[in-house]
This record gives C-alpha cells, sequence and structure tokens, in this order.
C-alpha cells in the first residue's frame, strides 16, 4: 500500500506532508503569543484540553509571515515527540497517495525548502515536495545551530 | 507497621511478577546482564526491607542470593546451571514466605539452609525444595477495599474531564448570548458544580501529598540508627508538597535507598562524630519543596561525607575509569562515580547497604522519570542528595497576572510579597538603566516583565506592581507586572521544546476559559532580565547549626508542653523523639517512669497535665551518662535563642523566659530536669529521711526538695534508722536522732545566736543542710 499524503499549500507552494502524522485539520481562532519565543512559534492554542504549540509554516521556512489578518486559519495538527503542534498552512487541499518513494531533488531550490525537503515524491496531480515535519517545527533553531 | 508490610507484600508481588519472564529468560541465558541486574535487584530490595521487618528467613535467603549474584556480577564466578536452579529456587521460595506474609500465616517453619548452601560454588544441584503448603486463594484475609489502576486509565479520565469543562465552558457562553429560562439556568449551575467536583476528585486521585512519602522515614531511621549504634535525628520539611502519585512511588525507593547510605555511610557513630568536633547526634534533613517546573528533594546529612579521590581510585581499579581521565576529574565529577555501577566506598557489607547497587539504580531510576539525581559533598561535613523530579501533571498554586492583556502565570511558591509600586514604602530608582526598588528598606533589583518579554506597556511604570520573587536557591528581586488577576489551581504541563528554549517559562497549563497560559520559571526571568542571582546555600542553616551555638546563639528545640504552654530546650540535649502508648507511663517509685523498650527512663514534663489515651510523644534527653524523657504536645520549631533571657527568680523546670521567633517561650532547664530525676534514682542506696507525716507543709513543699537532694523520704511511722530527721522547731525527736536532725523555723528571723534552725524559705540554707547531712553519713 502507498503511503498517503497530506497536500497542503505553505507559501503559495503545493506540498505533501505524510498523512500517517497528522492527527487532524483544525481552524485555529484565537492564539496566545509567545514572548521571547523563536520567530516560527505562532503562539499556543488549545485544542481538546491540549495545549497546542502553534508552528507558522511561512516563518519555520523564512518566507515571510503568514496572513493572521482573517483571524481564522487553517492548520494540521501533528504529534512529535511528546508534544502537540498545530501547523499553520495556507490552505488544506486534500489527501492523495503518494506513486513513488521520495526522489531526491537535484535542482537548487530555496534554503528554507532546503532544510525541510525529504524529496520529491510523484503523485496523480503531479510531483510534489514532502515536507519534513520535525524540520517544520524545528524550525531556524537548528538551522542557525548547524 | 501493618501498612508498611502490605506495601512491603505489594512491592514484592510486582516486582516478582514482573521478574516472572526474566527468570526464564535468565534461565535460558545466564550469561544475560540486563537479566541478572534486574533480579539481584529483587534479592537486594528484598533484603533490605527484610532488616525493618524483622523477616530473618527472608532476610537470609536473599542475602545469599545477593552474595552470589554479587560475585556474579564482579565477574569473580561464572553462572552455571547449579547456581541458576538455586538462585531459582530462592526467589520460589521468598514468593512462598511473601504469599505467607500476605495472607496473614505464621511464617512457614521449614529450614532453608539446604537453599542456602546449593548457592555455594561447586555444590551438588538443587536440593528438592521443601513444600511449604500455601493456601493459595482460601483462608486469605479480607482484601482492602481498594483497586490498582493504571494511571494512563486516570490519564483518560482526566483528559475526558477537562473536555467536559471545556464543552461546559463553551455551553456557558451559548447561554449568555441567547435568553434561557431560569429552570435552565438552574440546571447549568448545577452541572458545573458537579463537573467542578468531580474534576477536584479526578485530579486528587493522582495527586498525593509527599507526607505519605515521608512518614516512613523517622521510624526507618530510628530502627537503621539504632541497629547500626548511631544516633539521628530526622528533620523532615516540606510535607506538603503535591505531588503525581506514579511520580511518590518511584521516588520512593530511590529515596529509601539514599537515606540508608546516609544513616549506613554519611553519619558516623557518637565516639566518633565528638571526636571530630561534631554533635553526637547527626543530623539527616529531608526536604521537599517546588521549584519552578521541578520538585526538589534533598537529603542533608551532616556526616563524614565522600571522599571523591577515594572513589576516583576505586574507578581505575575496577576498571570503570582510565587512570590518564581520572586526574582531570573535577571535585563534582569525582562525587558523581557514585553513580557507576558496581562501585561502593564502604569497606564492609552490611545488611543495609554497601554494595554499589543502590546509587547506580536510584539513579536510573530516577532519570527515567525525567528527574536527575545531584551529589554534594564536603569531606568531613556531610553530603547532600538533591533529587530533582519533574513536575509533569502537578497541580501547582499559582498567580496570575498580565500584561498588556496577555495573561501569565507564576508559581506561587517562589513569591514572596506583593506590592505596588506606588505605595508608601516602595521607591524605584534607576540606575544605569537597571531597575532597583527599595521596599521597606531593603533594597532588591527590579526588573520590568514587559522589556524581558518585548512587549509594550500602556501602563506607566509607577502605576504597576511589583512581586517580590524567590526563585530557587537564588535572591530575591522584584517583577513589576501591569496587573495581578487571581490566585488559581493550575495542572502544568511540559511546553514543547521551542517553548523551553526561551528559559523563561517553566511549562503550560489551559486557564478555566479554556485558553492556554504559560508558566513563568521565576529564575528564569531573572537570568533573562541579567539579574545576578547569588546561589545561597540551602542548608547553611543546618550545617552551621552547631557551629552557632558555640559561638554565640543557642539552638533550641521549640515545642508546646503538654500544659499547652510554649517552651524551648536545648537542641543538644535531645537525643531524639519517641512516640510511645500512655499505658507505658506509669507512676512508679516516686515519680512517673516510662518504659521505652528495655528501658525505664523518668519522665518530666507530665506532672499535672492530662495525658490523654492513647499515644504520648516525649524527647530523650541525654546528658552522656543518664538519660530522661519529656514528654510534649507537639514539636513547633527549631530555632536559636539570641534574645536576652529573663531568669527565673528560683531554681525549677522553667530557667527562664526569652523572645523566639517573636514570642515568650519558657526555657527548660535541663540541668534542673536531670538533677530531680537522674539524681534521686542514681543513688545506689539513698539516705533516709524523716519527715513529719503529719505536717502538710513538710510534705507537700519540702519533700520534693529533699528528695531532689537523693534522699527517701519516710515518715514517722518508719521504724528503722533514718540518716536525717528534719522537723518544725520546737517539735519532739527521739533523742538519739537529735544530732542529725535539722530544725526549720517559720519565721525569717533566727530567734538568737544558738537558734541553729533554718528559715523553711531559705533554699540554698537548705539544700546546704541537706548537703552536708549527706556528706556526714559518707564519712
Amino acid at each position: 500500500m502507498n503511503e498517503l499524503l497530506l497536500v497542503v499549500t505553505i507559501a503559495g507552494e503545493r506540498v505533501a506532508l505524510a498523512a500517517a502524522a497528522v492527527e487532524s485539520v483544525v481552524e485555529l481562532d484565537a492564539l496566545t503569543p509567545v514572548p521571547r519565543a523563536a520567530p516560527h512559534v505562532a503562539g499556543l492554542s488549545a485544542l481538546r484540553s491540549r495545549v497546542l504549540t502553534v508552528i507558522d509554516c511561512k516563518r519555520s521556512l523564512e518566507l515571510g509571515d503568514s496572513d493572521c489578518s482573517d483571524g481564522i486559519r487553517e492548520a494540521a495538527v501533528v504529534e512529535f515527540d511528546g508534544h502537540h503542534y498545530a501547523l499553520i498552512v495556507d490552505l488544506v487541499e486534500d489527501v492523495v497517495e503518494a506513486l513513488s518513494e521520495p526522489a531526491p531533488v537535484r535542482a537548487a531550490m530555496g534554503a528554507g525548502w532546503e532544510r525541510v525537503a525529504q524529496g520529491m515524491v510523484d503523485t496523480e496531480t503531479g510531483p510534489l515536495l514532502l515536507v519534513d515535519v520535525a524540520a517544520l517545527i524545528a524550525g531556524t533553531a537548528e538551522a542557525k545551530a548547524a | 507497621m501493618d501498612d508498611l508490610i502490605a506495601d512491603f507484600v505489594a512491592e514484592c508481588r510486582e516486582m516478582l511478577e514482573a521478574l516472572g519472564g526474566e527468570i526464564v529468560a535468565w534461565e535460558a541465558e545466564p550469561d544475560d546482564r540486563a537479566r541478572l541486574d534486574s533480579i539481584f535487584r529483587f534479592v537486594h530490595t528484598v533484603k533490605g526491607n527484610c532488616g525493618f521487618f524483622e523477616f530473618p528467613r527472608l532476610e537470609a535467603l536473599s542475602h545469599a542470593a545477593e552474595d552470589a549474584l554479587a560475585d556474579v556480577r564482579a565477574g569473580r564466578r561464572h553462572p552455571d546451571g547449579n547456581l541458576v536452579s538455586a538462585v531459582l529456587a530462592i526467589i520460589d521460595r521468598i514468593a512462598e514466605m511473601i504469599s505467607a506474609i500476605e495472607a496473614g500465616e505464621e511464617m512457614p517453619a521449614g529450614d532453608d539452609s539446604s537453599l542456602i548452601d546449593s548457592l555455594a560454588p561447586g555444590a551438588e544441584g538443587v536440593a528438592a525444595p521443601v513444600a511449604v503448603a500455601v493456601a493459595d486463594g482460601q483462608g486469605r484475609a479480607s482484601a482492602p477495599r481498594t483497586i490498582r489502576l493504571s494511571v494512563e486509565l486516570l490519564d483518560r479520565v482526566m483528559s475526558t474531564v477537562s473536555d467536559m469543562v471545556l464543552a461546559r465552558n463553551e455551553l456557558a457562553r451559548r447561554l449568555r448570548e441567547s435568553p434561557t429560562d431560569v429552570p435552565v439556568d438552574g440546571a447549568f449551575e448545577r452541572l458545573s458544580a458537579i463537573i467542578a467536583d468531580m474534576r477536584d476528585a479526578i485530579t486528587r486521585t493522582r495527586m498525593q501529598r509527599i507526607e505519605n512519602l515521608f512518614v516512613g522515614l523517622p521510624r526507618m531511621v530510628r530502627d537503621l540508627s539504632a541497629e547500626l549504634g548511631k544516633q539521628v535525628l530526622v528533620d523532615i520539611e516540606g510535607g506538603d508538597v503535591e505531588l503525581d502519585r506514579e511520580m511518590i512511588e518511584m521516588i520512593r525507593d530511590p529515596l529509601t535507598h539514599i537515606i540508608r547510605n546516609a544513616v549506613d555511610h554519611g553519619i558516623e557513630k557518637p565516639a566518633e562524630r565528638l571526636k571530630a568536633g561534631k554533635r553526637e547526634i547527626g543530623i539527616l534533613a529531608v526536604s521537599a519543596r517546588q521549584s519552578g517546573n521541578q520538585i526538589l528533594i534533598d537529603i542533608h546529612d551532616d556526616g563524614r561525607g565522600i571522599d571523591g579521590k577515594r572513589l576516583v581510585d576505586k574507578a581505575v581499579s575496577a576498571g570503570i575509569l582510565e587512570k590518564g581521565d581520572a586526574a582531570q576529574l573535577s571535585p563534582r565529577e569525582q562525587l558523581a562515580l557514585i553513580f557507576e555501577a558496581g562501585l561502593s566506598t564502604a569497606k564492609e557489607v552490611t545488611s543495609i547497604s554497601g554494595r554499589g547497587v543502590g546509587m547506580d539504580v536510584v539513579r536510573s531510576n530516577i532519570e527515567r522519570i525525567g528527574g536527575i539525581v545531584e551529589v554534594d559533598s564536603r569531606l568531613g561535613e556531610g553530603t547532600r542528595m538533591t533529587l530533582r523530579v519533574p513536575l509533569t501533571l502537578t497541580i501547582i498554586p499559582a498567580l496570575t497576572v498580565s500584561i498588556d492583556g496577555q495573561h501569565f502565570a507564576i508559581p506561587r511558591s517562589a513569591i514572596e510579597e506583593i506590592v505596588r509600586a506606588n505605595g508608601e514604602s516602595v521607591t524605584l530608582e534607576h540606575l544605569g538603566g537597571a531597575g532597583v526598588a527599595t521596599i521597606r528598606g531593603r533594597r532588591v533589583p527590579e526588573v520590568s516583565l514587559a522589556e524581558i518579554l518585548g512587549i509594550n506597556s500602556a501602563i506607566e511604570e509607577r502605576d504597576r506592581t511589583l512581586i517580590v520573587l524567590r526563585p530557587a536557591g537564588g535572591d530575591v528581586y522584584a517583577l513589576s507586572v501591569d496587573r495581578i488577576h487571581d490566585h488559581e489551581e493550575l495542572v502544568v504541563k511540559p511546553a514543547a521544546p521551542a517553548v523551553m528554549a526561551t528559559g523563561l517559562y517553566a511549562g503550560t497549563t489551559l486557564a478555566d476559559d479554556g485558553s492556554p497560559i504559560l508558566l513563568f520559571d521565576p529564575a528564569g526571568l531573572a537570568q533573562v532580565g541579567g539579574i545576578k542571582l547569588e546561589a545561597q546555600e540551602r542548608s547553611a542553616r543546618i550545617a552551621d547549626g552547631p557551629a552557632a551555638a558555640v559561638s554565640k546563639a543557642t539552638a533550641v528545640l521549640l515545642f508546646r508542653a503538654l500544659d499547652g504552654s510554649r517552651r524551648a530546650l536545648r537542641l543538644a540535649v535531645v537525643d531524639r523523639i519517641e512516640e510511645v502508648a500512655v499505658s507505658t507511663v506509669k507512676d512508679a517509685a516516686g515519680q512517673l517512669r516510662v518504659q521505652l523498650g528495655e528501658a525505664i527512663l523518668p519522665l518530666a514534663g507530665a506532672v499535672g497535665a492530662p495525658l490523654g489515651d492513647g499515644k504520648v510523644r516525649l524527647f530523650r534527653l541525654n546528658d552522656g551518662a543518664h538519660e530522661i524523657g519529656y514528654a510534649f504536645a507537639e514539636v513547633i520549631d527549631f530555632a536559636t535563642v539570641d534574645n536576652d533571657i529573663i531568669h527565673a527568680e528560683r531554681p525549677g523546670e522553667v530557667s527562664g523566659v526569652s523572645l523566639i521567633n517573636g514570642e515568650p517561650a519558657e526555657l527548660v532547664d535541663a540541668h534542673w530536669l536531670f538533677a530531680n530525676h537522674v539524681g534521686a534514682a542514681r543513688a545506689a542506696e539513698p539516705m533516709v529521711c524523716r519527715l513529719p507525716s503529719d505536717d502538710p507543709w513538710m510534705q507537700n513543699m519540702l519533700r520534693p526538695i529533699v528528695e531532689a537532694a537523693g534522699y527517701r523520704v519516710v515518715g514517722d511511722e518508719h521504724e528503722g534508722d533514718a540518716d536525717l530527721v528534719i522537723a518544725a522547731q520546737g517539735a519532739e525527736v527521739p533523742g538519739e536522732a537529735m544530732k542529725n536532725t535539722i530544725w526549720l523555723r517559720a519565721e525569717p528571723d533566727a530567734a538568737g545566736k544558738k537558734d541553729d534552725s533554718i528559715y523553711r524559705y531559705d533554699r540554698a540554707g537548705l539544700l546546704m543542710a541537706l548537703k552536708t547531712a549527706g556528706a556526714g553519713r559518707g564519712k
């Protein structure tokens, strides 16, 4: 059986997340900011009495801020290392089946994409970049530390 | 005691169950180190616990198995089939005995020597196990009304209840928005109250006061120290810190190990202590407190400390450490070697500790729950072990504050006081950009929460509120916040690493309205705010206590006497505290006496006060040669007398009064106590003094003084000779006793020169006369 992928749009680009890692897709309203935290940590939100750490994927990729003016943001909820995170994306599209194993992208991508990319997968709707959730969560801190 | 045994049985059963698979696996593969270790730990635990409960057979069995396994662990012996079978046979026997204990039966009779012998290298196979009748399933004592639940289940219930609270909040919002009937509101109110109750109850199922863990310690230390011939005073603090039940269970063993080690290896024998210039009684201080997102449990003894160099030598000879590396270790790293497996500085193996299990097990147990063990020791001065365990799921009382509309929580344990920045006793100054707040004459560094967080606050500095914080192990500082909101009890969960990386927060929690709140770590705030915290030696009070006693202030134990008065006793004379049944207190041989084990001690402090029924607590006082008991109601505190002492007008149980901790307290005259209670009792053949039986004054007022001076008081009807006669002036005294008579007169002034009588309230004169008469007989 092929792996299922969640297709989302981050910074105008359609990318894929491993669907197995995503618990649910939610719409976030109120965010509690976390002063002094890394820039890609957009804040905290509560989902069913759990605290979600909200990650702004756009900022994690150093591609600017997500537009939060309309107040409602779509986010994919993932659990990583015992903590729950909500990844803010522009749009959640669909779940598709991966038709290939991830293959390295040999062309030069943006620095942010380079860091989070796990490779390119073929789908029915064409090739998509598979994004590593852990790298999104780690954000730029890891890049800086390295 | 029964509780302890039940705990012990439950623990053994659990270990046995867990061990079931390991035993089989070990049998198949005797070289498997991990299996060997867990079996070893089991017998070690059983051995350690048996020491307290007097199960000699269990102890002998487990000790023997432990010895054999220790050899295997140290590589001195190869685990062959015989050894494996012998160990397994012993574990089976232990299981049988534990079943018997659980059923409340007498320990089955039997001889274990064949089992023990079969452990010896080269022994012929295992003797067929002697069948021990175990009534399994029948005739078992009725089980207590408790059940064991998995913590996951509780977690699930708790999370459901939290969801329920959120759903209720949502419903409340909806109800507010739409017009509703009164009955609906009423029903909703009731639902809310029930949910609140339920949440409370569910939360409590997981929380336990750490007291539950501490309550058995004094007894354990007492037994241990008695066995080892040492004197140890246990000082326990912070029992009201609440900790996750599971956490408490996880800490229990490590804590027990550490305390055993402290008593066994740390605290010296009384003679050694005296030689080293310490008090005879070792102090073992156990304290728990909350610090940021951790619970800290300190175990501090004032014993001989750990010799880091010896540890290094041991580690090198045991092959744990390379010689080259050894030279580069810092003192702290040297001490940390005690956590290495198979390393112990104890010279001999005792039944209590000293095999180098213990500390490595302690560390692995604590680390398994995400905690840290730290050790700090000074040779000759003592050792401090600190267990830091995470606060996960612990409930913290917290204060919510806000800055620019955003709410945060501050753990209440760190808050010393809250003052308004524009209050009368507060001045704020800026020196080179740094804030300094002077609060009632005390200068403390001040930081603005807005600055630390990089948030702009709309509120003027003057109008903010200052929270004076004392982070764990640090100095105070003031934090200015916009507004203070509420005290709340929060269930704190660790935050994601990206949030924790700021160093500011201890965790996250959900407020009652379901929105997330960040909990600050006061020490982290200070650090980010650039405040220099000078680490304070928390144990300074304990470590410096004895020295201070010599220099100026006298360390005393403040307590409430049976009659309710506030009294203090010099700490040095208090040997330990005992609790005895009231029935052991008897009026015998002229005074109250209490039976403590084999000894019968004179009992003071109980005269004229009701003992009540049940238990009475008493201090065991020691002057180096004699012991007496002193009954009291409760211990208030340790304190020092640094105020002037107003001396009592005449000697008595209370030598004076002084202000201690701001309130007057009577100082108990230990010398007087011993003089009165021991002096009389010690005279091998007390001298006899005759007092007129029909003179109430003599009997009531004089008699105690005479008895205190070491006389046995008899009445007129006494047939034999009296060494001394006391009579009122003018009374008739038989001729032959005349020369040994003390005459008392009722008037202060003597009638004339020839009058050698003594005024009856001339205490000094009386005592002198009593003494002279006693000395006269001695010749």
